[in-house]
């Protein structure tokens, strides 16, 4: 075969290897070139998170709006302290709004749902969520109604 | 007794030559890399025989692989009524394990052997000698390129090898048992990194691409020089570097996966 025709074919298997490296990239990882700036940081503080793990998803009505950053535990309260980045465009979460740990399906994995509240204020980067509401812990609820609180 | 001592003692020193010898003939091959002029020609040449040739092998057991995860995958899953999450397995099992090991088991079947039964020919009928007679280095103008193709050879192979796998997933999953295309893909995506899986599997098919190649192009050059000769070193090639990419796998998978 001449040299030419041995290059462009391996030429093309390179481009083949690249793309696929990309596709891994982009489609399956879900790494999205979009810039750092484009999220703004907002904390929660959670008596118990369950099963919550960082670049989990944050949702509100069910539509993916953020993913957690980090977890991390307050030495003082002895809490454990969220920090989630929200995308930019959703600006207006209302100050009053509240940060529920839910789980999808019955093993799926557990992610923060924003309940809305309906102050006029809204949370700006850094804001701190007044309210929360921590995972479910289903031994727990069983031993309380068996101890009858 | 004392024969049988002296044989294990034998057989003991036989290895640890050979393993001498293997690593005095890579610094020989890394160290003699051919001018890029001369150099790159062959280096096509033979990406051409060990890349795209595995392709067909690569991208066949690929898809089928991958069909073959989506239908176990459902089965298991739907038990638990969590068969959204079949994307997310089979991404995983694909790029952290099977594209790596697999891609290197067909390489060492389809193009490793081949390396060593063209060395090792080359070698009975004295094509070798004479490039040495003529002042030419084989090492650097039949080895070298060799061992670089196979090197960069492999982890193309793989993530092609996973690209094709998660698609064919998706041709079960998806297309034919019906779970939704966004849970497919939704799930996969909140569970697979990219640090910490695509670019570790990349690692591994890297470090099985470069021990396939070294062992296929040595067993070539290190053998006997007759017609057995030549079939045990094809044999000792895929077995070696079976067993190589699979210790391998274990050990990397514990620095890479292991939390300790």
């Amino acid at each position: 075969m001449a040299q030419r025709t041995t290059e462009i074919i391996v030429g093309l298997f390179i481009i083949a290897g690249l793309a696929a490296l990309l596709f891994l990239a982009l489609q399956v990882s879900g790494l999205s070139p979009k810039a750092a700036g484009a999220t703004y940081k907002l904390h929660a503080n959670f008596n118990d998170i369950g099963g919550l793990a960082p670049r989990g998803r944050i949702s509100m009505a069910g539509v993916t709006v953020g993913t957690i950053e980090s977890i991390t535990l307050d030495r003082e309260t002895f809490q454990a302290r969220v920090t989630m980045s929200i995308h930019k465009d959703v600006d207006n979460i209302p100050a009053d709004s509240a940060a529920v740990i839910r789980t999808s399906g019955i093993l799926g994995e557990q992610y923060i749902d924003i309940s809305i509240g309906g102050d006029l204020e809204s949370l700006k980067e850094g804001d701190t969520f007044y309210s929360t509401q921590s995972a479910m812990n289903l031994e727990r609820m069983i031993s309380n109604f068996a101890s009858g609180r | 007794m004392m024969d049988r001592i002296a044989a294990l003692g034998r057989t003991g020193l036989d290895v640890i030559a050979s393993l001498g010898r293997a690593c005095q003939f890579l610094a020989g091959v890394v160290g003699g890399v051919p001018k890029p002029s001369v150099g790159f020609p062959l280096l096509v040449k033979q990406l051409y025989a060990v890349g795209v040739l595995s392709l067909a092998i690569v991208v066949v057991s690929g898809l089928f692989i991958g069909m073959v995860l989506g239908l176990q995958g459902y089965t298991i899953l739907s038990d638990f009524g969590s068969e959204a999450a079949i994307g997310q397995m089979i991404a995983l099992t694909l790029v952290r394990e099977l594209a790596p090991v697999v891609a290197a088991l067909l390489f060492a079947g389809r193009a490793g052997s081949a390396l060593t039964a063209e060395i090792g020919l080359m070698k009975a009928t004295e094509q070798l000698s004479s490039m040495e007679m003529m002042g030419v280095d084989p090492l650097r103008r039949v080895i070298a390129p060799r061992l670089w193709a196979g090197f960069i050879s492999l982890p193309i192979l793989a993530m092609i090898f996973a690209v094709v796998g998660v698609w064919g997933g998706m041709l079960v999953g998806v297309e034919w048992l019906g779970v939704y295309e966004g849970s497919y893909w939704g799930n996969m995506q909140a569970s697979v990194d990219f640090v910490d899986d695509v670019l570790n599997g990349l690692i591994k098919s890297v470090v099985f691409g470069f021990v396939c190649a070294w062992i296929a192009v040595y067993q070539g050059y290190d053998c006997v020089p007759t017609s057995a000769g030549i079939s045990s070193a094809t044999t000792k090639t895929v077995v070696y570097s079976s067993l190589a990419v699979l210790g391998l796998d274990f050990v990397l998978t514990a620095v890479m996966f292991g939390n300790f």
